[in-house]
């Protein structure tokens, strides 16, 4: 899709899976595969109670995001899910962080919140896509800082 | 918290404990439903013999904004086995918003065999009760609905400019931040779904939270209750109330505490709430 080519490649390549997942089971059977591998932030990079800075918000699942710089200039992002239940925003976490994680830092901050409808399609509350779409905004966000600060 | 019989409620029938779902999963006159927010999370598990219903795909017309009708509930009812004497069972996250919502649909359809389990998914969790990942199928029924009735318990936005004319009572039950407008959107985002902040004129905020213990996720007793909607919120059991959110699934919540839990008699859900009335042209907004 030539609109998609200001989004970074893998994540660009797991859209265009999604778009042509038609089936409704099968697309949730991937999304929880994704919330599956979520991986917490290390005690390394943050600790409970996490900072209400890192917090996104309106986000109900109580959803954190950390950016650690790398040597290579570009970000690794970490998240926190507080919420038990809160498996589709664990599944944004795990996409986001395996398909920007690495990726330079423009590239990044060109990812706007609409992916969120992408992903989950329009079956998603307004309040969780708020929530949802609010983390891939502090994503960005951090990525337009980081690459911000790194201009000379 | 005490036995739903010891709470005092006006329909204690349309409420059960996590208990008794556990005993009576299997109990072919008995269908549990799951009805979440969150869509993925049926499908990290469940309880066992429970079907999923959701509320977009399931219970919202997929072009218009509106129920299904009276063949497509008849088309859900034969899908997850259900016959019209069947008990259905709602639970769900979010303290049991959407079981309650779906809850609320069943009831334009006549389904009144319809409980709620006190606490929902949260508490069972809690519980360590057994969730499975099997998704269980039942033999197609054949169900005859009949026509979807939107007059007893579901309000249109003309219902609600009259019951506004009549000074009748509304029950705003967002947060205070919502009600007051403060909260409209996010930074960067052009809007939540309306155009304008605030409530409904003459609208009492009592936020739906408030109906539950914020731990276990339980109902209030009745004696709690009534000191948050009759005392402090001046509802009476014999007025016509109209409850309304943002969309109407808090609002259930709501709708099935002041009808099923305390007995009002004439509680109607206003599912358009605030993104159809802070959308409108030319209604009264107070902030």
């Amino acid at each position: 899709m030539s609109s998609d080519n200001h989004i970074p490649e893998k994540l660009r390549h797991l859209l265009a899976t999604l778009d042509g997942i038609y089936d409704t089971g099968e697309r949730v059977a991937l999304l929880v595969d994704f919330a599956k591998r979520f991986t917490p932030v290390p005690s390394g990079i943050a600790e409970r109670p996490y900072p209400e800075s890192h917090r996104v918000p309106f986000c109900e699942s109580e959803a954190y995001v950390w950016a650690v710089p790398s040597a290579e200039g570009t970000l690794k992002f970490h998240f926190a899910v507080e919420n038990p239940s809160g498996v589709s925003a664990k599944a944004l976490a795990a996409i986001l962080d395996a398909t920007l994680s690495g990726t330079p830092v423009d590239q990044v901050a060109a990812v706007t919140p609409d992916i969120v409808t992408r992903i989950f399609r329009q079956n998603i509350s307004m309040g969780k896509g708020m929530g949802l779409m609010g983390m891939v905004q502090r994503v960005q966000s951090l990525a337009r800082a980081h690459a911000a600060a790194a201009r000379p | 918290m005490s036995e739903i019989t010891d709470r005092g409620y006006a329909r204690p029938d349309a409420l059960v404990s996590t208990d008794w779902v556990q005993k009576h999963a299997s109990d072919p006159g008995v269908r549990i439903i799951e009805s979440n927010e969150d869509i993925l999370l049926y499908s990290t598990g469940h309880v066992a013999g429970a079907v999923h219903v959701d509320w977009t795909n399931d219970l919202n017309d997929q072009l218009r904004r509106d129920y299904i009708t009276k063949p497509g509930f008849e088309r859900l009812m034969s899908r997850i086995g259900v016959a019209p004497e069947t008990t259905v069972v709602f639970y769900g996250d979010k303290s049991n918003w959407w079981a309650c919502y779906a809850f609320w649909v069943f009831q334009l359809f006549g389904h009144t065999s319809a409980k709620v389990m006190d606490g929902g998914r949260v508490k069972w969790e809690k519980e360590g009760r057994p969730l499975t990942k099997d998704v269980p199928h039942f033999p197609p029924t054949t169900y005859r609905a009949p026509e979807r009735d939107d007059s007893t318990v579901r309000a249109f936005r003309d219902d609600v400019l009259k019951h506004l004319a009549g000074k009748k009572p509304l029950v705003d039950v967002r947060s205070p931040e919502e009600f007051t407008g403060q909260r409209l959107h996010m930074p960067n985002y052009p809007n939540e779904g309306a155009l304008r902040g605030g409530h409904i004129p003459g609208a009492k905020n009592i936020p739906w939270s408030m109906a539950v213990h914020p731990d276990s996720g339980e109902f209030k007793t009745a004696d709690e209750l009534k000191t948050i909607y009759a005392e402090e919120g001046g509802f009476k059991p014999d007025q016509e109330i109209i409850a309304y959110c943002r969309i109407g699934e808090r609002s259930s919540l709501t709708w099935f505490v002041l009808t099923y839990l305390l007995g009002y008699k004439k509680v109607r859900n206003y599912d358009g709430s605030w993104t159809e009335w802070g959308n409108l042209v030319n209604v009264p907004i107070e902030k």
